[in-house]
């Protein structure tokens, strides 16, 4: 007897009881569509929080300066500039593994176009910045190194700045800004970023050359830097050295002696992530655990079916064994129709646990993210259950003997 | 083989049993002796009736000319083959090509056509599905119920239903049909209808062995063995009854079997 007579003698079996074996398959649908749904959730967070933070910047480390105090007050960081514009020079030509770093001064400034005004965030820098943060012009040119040392009255602006003040799907490349008072040329427009980690507005910004900032918008403090440093490694390996490497050219450079508080600090934004990652990887990693849950007691609901329907088919057993079945015959029967019930509940969980992913990363606003290999294991999960879960009734049913069966009433 | 050697010196014996017997142990050391040294012989073409008083021992005996189960002490040769010793297996095959079974409460699967039913040995004697419907259509036929093939058992009458299950035990061409109470549900006009299909078989070559505690049923046999205490107390053939199934006589005789 072939596997596809025992395939459709199994088939007829579940098909004279309908309604039972939809419902032992629904357990099975049940497990699989949340073991995938749960999955699809994590993963959809964890890549969320990843864009949150790569648009942050790639292998990205913050320096900031020291804290004033006075009086007992101490004022944190950043309150007393102690960067230099040598520190910054010192950053880039004596770690080998600083790839770029660049200058970022900051702030809020109202301008004006011709139609609207608009308050946002103004950041000096130099093109560096750009490579820091990954982040290209859609439209335009980015200012580069003549720009800086020209002081030319330039910027590029991020897309929620250009609606605010030119209007939806406005090009606003050689449009006039003025801020301050002076009118300021748009060359680029910057490519979308979105939302960071903590849901500030990544595109609500202008950029423009430290040296315009320092002259036109905020003055500096001659040697010190009125803002921060953003430094990229060269790799995400060695982004943490990099930091190290920094806080000992600094503190070599300012003169700190061993002991002594910093008067500045690195700040290494992947280990941020690395740690909000985690987050999200324990949370997936709980979700697919309650739902695998749901599958085991799916399978445990096939055994207990199974078991039932051995109970109650032993004159049928019977017969099939005078009739000429071997023990094999029967154990392969009742272990297929376990089989069938288990891959085709795993198939229907499978297309309802990616509808369920598609509704949700469709509500949360999550890219949607099948990994097949959770498909594949849920399948395979499903069909070692129907196995393992049928292999007791279907050994029970084999064992019986011919003529205990045929007389049970 | 040793089929052959048989053949020579008692050409139509079927099987032989020596000196069977059967004991069933029931825990605690309590043992019950079913069979207490049975031997016979039946040749083929026979048709015998076994009967017996509840406890007698028939039913075991039928059990093991079955190959349903195997013998304690003695010997069973089918086909001048012992199958005494042989496994679940190959005892399953032995049946499968060798016996046809009819049982009292028929036994068809439920909701299942009758043609699926009498597919059902060739299924498991890996018969391919065109040949399977064929055999399964041809034994209906034979049974007189072709025109019934797609119904199922609960729309069936008794009579009906016995006959779908000769149809099923004849399929696969045995040799012995084992028929255990095969009346033991029917009323008595279809008991001879059933009867009368079991004495064509007979004439056709097929070996009919038949337990019955009813001495009317008996009577259409050509043999009739009679046991008591799980020994053979009286073996004699006898001229058969014919079984003519006389015309409706009266209400109460149309009972089930009058549905056809």
């Amino acid at each position: 007897m072939n596997l596809w007579v025992t395939f459709r003698v199994a088939v007829r079996a579940l098909l004279r009881n309908k309604t039972r074996s939809g419902l032992t398959a629904l357990g099975i649908v049940i497990g699989v569509a949340a073991v995938i749904a749960m999955v699809a959730i994590g993963e959809g967070a964890k890549v969320k929080v990843a864009q949150a933070f790569d648009a942050m910047g790639t292998n990205l480390l913050i320096v900031t300066s020291g804290s004033s105090h006075g009086g007992g007050m101490r004022g944190g960081h950043g309150s007393m500039p102690t960067l230099t514009w040598g520190d910054l020079q010192a950053v880039r030509s004596d770690i080998s593994t600083v790839k770029y770093a660049a200058p970022v001064c900051q702030t809020n400034a109202s301008m004006q176009s011709d139609e609207q005004n608009w308050t946002s965030n103004v950041v000096g820098t130099s093109p560096e910045y750009f490579d820091i943060r990954n982040w290209p012009v859609v439209k335009g040119v980015l200012f580069g190194t003549a720009d800086l040392d020209a002081g030319t009255k330039i910027l590029v602006m991020g897309s929620s700045v250009a609606k605010k003040l030119f209007g939806e799907d406005v090009d606003p490349v050689g449009r006039t800004v003025r801020l301050r008072g002076s009118p300021f040329t748009v060359v680029g427009l910057l490519a979308d970023k979105g939302q960071g980690p903590m849901g500030q507005d990544y595109d609500d910004v202008v950029v423009m050359p430290v040296s315009t900032f320092r002259a036109k918008i905020q003055g500096g403090l001659g040697q010190f830097i009125p803002g921060v440093i953003f430094v990229g490694a060269t790799s995400a390996k060695t982004t943490t050295r990099t930091g190290r490497d920094i806080g000992d050219l600094l503190r070599d450079r300012h003169r700190i002696q061993a002991g002594l508080e910093d008067d500045f600090s690195v700040r290494n934004l992947s280990e941020l992530a690395g740690a909000s990652q985690q987050g999200t990887q324990i949370m997936t990693t709980l979700l697919a655990a309650v739902a695998a849950v749901s599958l085991l007691v799916g399978g445990i609901g096939i055994m207990n079916i199974l078991l039932v329907s051995v109970t109650e088919r032993t004159r049928e057993i019977g017969v099939r064994m005078a009739i000429g079945a071997k023990p094999r015959n029967i154990l392969a029967q009742f272990l297929v129709e376990a089989l069938t019930l288990s891959v085709i509940g795993g198939l229907i969980g499978i297309g309802l646990g990616i509808l369920i992913a598609q509704q949700l990363a469709a509500s949360f606003q999550w890219p949607l993210l099948i990994r097949p290999d959770v498909i594949v294991v849920a399948v395979g999960f499903s069909a070692a259950i129907g196995i393992g879960f049928g292999l007791y009734p279907a050994w029970k049913a084999s064992r019986l003997d011919p003529i205990d069966a045929l007389r049970y009433e | 083989m040793a089929t052959g050697q048989h053949c020579v010196e008692s050409p139509s014996v079927l099987l032989r049993l020596e000196g069977v017997e059967k004991v069933y142990a029931l825990g605690d050391g309590v043992e019950v002796r079913a069979l207490r040294g049975v031997s016979m012989e039946v040749r083929a073409g026979e048709f015998v009736a076994v009967m017996g008083a509840s406890g007698s021992g028939k039913s075991t005996l039928m059990n093991l000319l079955g190959c349903l189960d195997r013998p304690t002490a003695g010997t069973y040769q089918l086909e001048g083959r012992d199958v005494s010793g042989l496994s679940r297996n190959e005892l399953a095959e032995v049946r499968n090509r060798t016996m046809g079974f009819v049982f009292q409460s028929f036994n068809l699967l439920s909701r299942t056509s009758a043609k699926e039913n009498v597919e059902l040995p060739l299924l498991y004697a890996g018969i391919a599905t065109k040949e399977r419907r064929e055999r399964a259509r041809a034994a209906l036929e034979r049974v007189g119920l072709a025109d019934r093939a797609n119904h199922h058992p609960n729309q069936l009458s008794g009579g009906q239903q016995q006959r779908v299950a000769i149809a099923r035990a004849l399929v696969n061409n045995p040799r012995i049909l084992l028929a255990d109470e095969p009346t033991g549900n029917l009323d008595s006009r279809t008991s001879v209808e059933i009867m009368a299909l079991f004495q064509d078989l007979g004439r056709s070559g097929i070996t009919v062995l038949l337990v019955t505690h009813e001495a009317d049923i008996a009577a259409f046999a050509t043999r009739v063995v009679m046991m008591r205490d799980g020994r053979v107390v009286d073996d004699r053939t006898q001229l058969p009854l014919a079984a003519v199934p006389g015309p409706v006589q009266n209400d109460d005789a149309a009972g089930t079997g009058g549905a056809q």
